[in-house]
């Protein structure tokens, strides 16, 4: 094992990394703010990865230019499931954790047979664009142009996501995620907060669907391979912590792939979990978890 | 002295003898392999379930990973059976004592983290050990093991000529889960369980400890679940990491009590009862060409029933107990 | 006679607000004693020190001669500490017998003994014809009478009375006022906090009244309310006794 394929390694699970981050990030801003955690996260980006596969083939427009116009859908589609689904669990009274574990579990499994439905089964893939196919070298190294375009498409919406945090919008945000009775009394609406918050980890997590559809098969199931990796991430990194899921991010990204290269691939997320079991056992909130 | 606790018992005791004498005479009159096979499975999951009610639903502690145990009965017994010649009659005691060291294994650390995270936890565990039974080659496998025939036999487990001994070895593993919860619910883990869940501060002041109660309860819901990976190995004769320790199994398991009333005595199997066959006959009908549809129809069921009947479907039969539906209304 | 429980110089600060400024007394078994002040005064604290909900900072409290601070509500209540919630709660899933059931498991050894325990408790506190009702079903008094049923069910030495008869109609005081005087007589040793002086001092052999986080006085009724400064803490320096 040459160091050349240790830092190949290294550099893709870089890149990967920030796209995890990206999907943590979704997951940990509804949690944050209304203790939900999305079972059916992975396939929002489903979701995503089939509305760019559909509007490329529609249009052959490059991926990118369609990014815009499938996250405004993302947006919409989180806020109509909060409408629609979440604040009728959130109303609960009774258990209402394993209601909100299932009722975002059978979305999850419903999106899913509806994917297959739409679709069927078989594996779609995205093959034209200006980043599709090619391959930077930078001293020796070789970079899937695909893959290094989504890592900085989604370090810029991390980015935005920081900069949201510092409007009023975010700090209307931050202060229903700390106390979500109160907020009420200093006039802000809870429910829209609620809503425009699940929009904008859908929107988060569409982001990310859409440029891993440039590189990775589109696929009903794919969400779940996600799915799992996303839960970790949060979890290691902290629920309800941007910045937690960027650092939980990158670090998984890195974990997994080493672990690729030291195990076998098929094993390579095991390293992760062993990870996050042991941090989250001396941590149980996660590395910066508030929550 | 009579109250209504021992009404109550009494009635439930009652109703469990005929609901079992009911299943035990069910089969008879059946004659086609597909209804048998049906009611088999749904028999075999209303033991799971409240094998799975007995940690999740009574205790609390909402595992998403059980399967891990289900696939160690499984693997056990069968592997015991094809290696060593072990009877799975045995087997199955073995393969449950295994589940019950594995669920005992991850509650100790894991009971410490909260809700989401422990469900998260047991996820993740559940992941782990699908994909380590995956790329171990010494149980089989991606391969997986086939369960050689021996000759029709209860010491092995084994009917070829008929599905009725089946029936009744699962109808004895799910009363003996039913049973295991009756006496649960009425011990005095039932109602630390309970006091906790309703108030965790007034549980605390009256002594309640938590801990060791939820290690047993781990345990007992780990053993009746390897025993159910035990014979549903049996009964299919071939398992892999797919079938038997996957995430979507770790899924269809809680499933059933979620559906049917999670922390009741009749949930499980009235899920089990109503999921089981809708799950099973939209497969078969609408499931074969792969469209979805009978995904869209499970995962359409499960979201409403949650949003409509959280407390379950035996909510819809009456009273589940003082004050309960009056704090729900 | 050795002393049941002994409090210790004990301190609590919460956030740099001082709580309890090393409060020392003794509480002799069999007896009934008041922990009156004034608002803010520091009851609160010292009765969840004593209870095990909140450790204290220095000082000790110990039952029996064995140390029981800093160990937890689970263990003080192992040791045969039981206490009553100002603000009832009751486990509202449950009936009133199954609520008394959770604290008679404290020293039952199986469900029958417990629902045994239970039922005898109920009756001693009036509760017996209610004991299928929901727990959420009761009325106020009747509630508070099933906080006390619960805590008495678990078989204490040691019962806290967190405010039990404040808010109450004369009646229903004097119905709270017999159920404590049938709990001592039981022998088993009562410290109750109350705000109000009129309701607890004809009750209560001593007092401990507390002022700004420090015993202000201990001793019986009679020599509290004449203590001037006890007068001063509660109604001002105006009504204070001239000098």
């Amino acid at each position: 094992m040459t160091l050349d394929i240790i830092l190949q390694a290294a550099i893709g699970g870089l890149l990967m990394g920030l796209i995890y981050a990206l999907v943590a990030a979704g997951l940990s801003l509804i949690f944050g703010l209304m203790d939900v955690v999305n079972f059916a996260h992975g396939e929002l980006m489903m979701i995503a990865m089939y509305a760019a596969f559909v509007l490329w083939q529609v249009s052959g427009l490059d991926p990118l230019l369609l990014l815009p116009i499938v996250v405004v859908l993302m947006f919409g589609l989180g806020m109509g499931v909060y409408r629609g689904l979440i604040a009728r669990a959130l109303s609960v009274r009774f258990n209402r954790g394993m209601v909100q574990i299932f009722v975002t579990f059978g979305l999850a499994i419903f999106i899913r047979g509806a994917a297959q439905f739409c679709f069927g089964g078989e594996f779609r893939s995205i093959t034209t664009g200006v980043v599709a196919n090619r391959t930077a070298e930078i001293a020796g190294v070789f970079l899937p142009l695909p893959q290094v375009a989504a890592s900085l498409v989604c370090l810029a919406a991390f980015a935005g996501l920081l900069l949201i945090s510092r409007t009023e919008f975010g700090h209307a945000l931050e202060a229903t995620r700390e106390d979500r009775d109160a907020v009420a009394l200093i006039g802000i609406d809870r429910d829209r907060i609620f809503a425009l918050g699940w929009g904008l980890g859908a929107a988060a997590v569409g982001i990310a669907g859409v440029m891993l559809a440039t590189f990775y098969y589109v696929s009903p199931n794919v969400g779940a391979n996600f799915a799992i990796t996303a839960y970790v991430t949060v979890a290691l990194g902290g629920f309800g912590s941007l910045g937690g899921a960027l650092v939980a991010g990158l670090l998984i990204g890195e974990v997994e792939a080493l672990t690729a290269l030291v195990l076998e691939p098929s094993l390579k997320q095991v390293g992760m979990f062993v990870i996050y079991l042991a941090v989250v056992l001396f941590r149980p909130r996660g590395l910066f978890g508030t929550l | 002295m009579d109250n209504s606790i021992l009404r109550r018992r009494r009635t439930e005791l009652v109703g469990g003898a005929t609901v079992l004498l009911a299943l035990a005479v069910l089969p008879l009159p059946i004659g086609d392999v597909y209804t048998q096979n049906l009611i088999i499975i749904t028999i075999l999951f209303a033991g799971l379930a409240q094998a799975w009610n007995i940690l999740g639903g009574y205790c609390g502690q909402i595992s998403l990973g059980h399967a891990l145990y289900f696939g160690f009965g499984a693997y056990v017994s069968t592997l015991l059976f094809v290696r060593l010649g072990i009877p799975p009659a045995f087997g199955m005691l073995a393969g449950g004592a295994v589940g019950g060291a594995g669920a005992l294994l991850v509650g100790w650390p894991c009971f410490r983290l909260s809700g989401h995270y422990y469900a998260i936890a047991t996820v993740v565990v559940g992941e782990i050990g699908w994909l380590l039974f995956l790329n171990w080659d010494y149980v089989g496998g991606a391969t997986g093991v086939y369960v050689p025939f021996k000759g029709d036999s209860w010491v092995a487990l084994q009917f070829r000529t008929a599905k009725l001994p089946y029936h009744y070895l699962v109808l004895g593993f799910a009363a003996a889960t039913w049973i295991a919860a009756f006496l649960i619910e009425g011990s005095r883990w039932g109602f630390a369980w309970r006091a906790v869940k309703d108030d965790f501060v007034a549980a605390r002041s009256l002594g309640v400890r938590i801990f060791p109660s939820k290690m047993a309860a781990a345990a007992i819901s780990g053993f009746f679940t390897g025993m159910g990976g035990a014979i549903y190995a049996q009964y299919v004769g071939y398992i892999d990491p797919d079938s038997v320790m996957a995430g979507a199994l770790s899924i269809l398991i809680p499933l059933p009590a979620v559906l049917g009333g999670v922390g009741t005595l009749w949930g499980p199997l009235i899920g089990a009862a109503v999921l089981i066959p809708v799950s099973e006959l939209s497969r078969s009908y609408l499931g074969g060409s792969g469209r979805g549809v009978d995904l869209m129809i499970y995962g359409a069921l499960i979201m409403v029933v949650a949003l409509v009947r959280p407390q379950g479907l035996v909510s819809l039969f009456g009273r589940r107990r003082g004050g309960a539906d009056a704090r729900a209304a | 006679m050795p002393a049941l429980l002994e409090v210790d110089g004990v301190s609590k600060s919460f956030g740099g607000v001082a709580a309890n400024v090393d409060i020392s007394f003794d509480v002799a078994e069999g007896e009934m004693l008041g922990l009156i002040g004034p608002n803010g005064a520091g009851k609160t604290s010292l009765f969840n020190a004593i209870a095990g909900e909140v450790t204290p900072d220095a000082g000790e409290i110990r039952l029996n001669g064995t140390r029981i601070s800093g160990l937890g509500p689970v263990a003080c209540a192992a040791h045969g500490i039981a206490r009553t919630f100002q603000v009832v709660r009751s486990f509202d899933s449950m009936t009133v017998l199954e609520n008394v059931m959770v604290g008679a498991f404290a020293r039952a050894r199986g469900a029958r003994e417990a629902m045994t325990v239970a039922a005898d408790t109920l009756e001693f506190c009036g509760l017996l014809s209610r004991a299928d009702r929901p727990a959420i079903s009761l009325s106020p008094p009747e509630k508070r009478r099933l906080e006390v049923a619960r805590a008495l069910a678990t078989g204490p030495r040691l019962l806290l009375l967190d405010e039990m008869l404040t808010g109450l109609t004369p009646t229903e005081a004097q119905e709270g006022v017999a159920l404590v005087r049938a709990v001592q007589r039981r022998g088993i040793t009562i410290i109750m906090v109350e705000h109000v002086m009129e309701v607890v001092l004809p009750l209560v052999s001593r007092a401990v009244v507390l002022n700004l986080g420090r015993v202000l006085t201990i001793g019986p009724p009679a020599d509290i309310v004449r203590h001037a400064d006890v007068i001063r803490a509660y109604l001002g320096d105006k009504y204070a006794p001239a000098a």
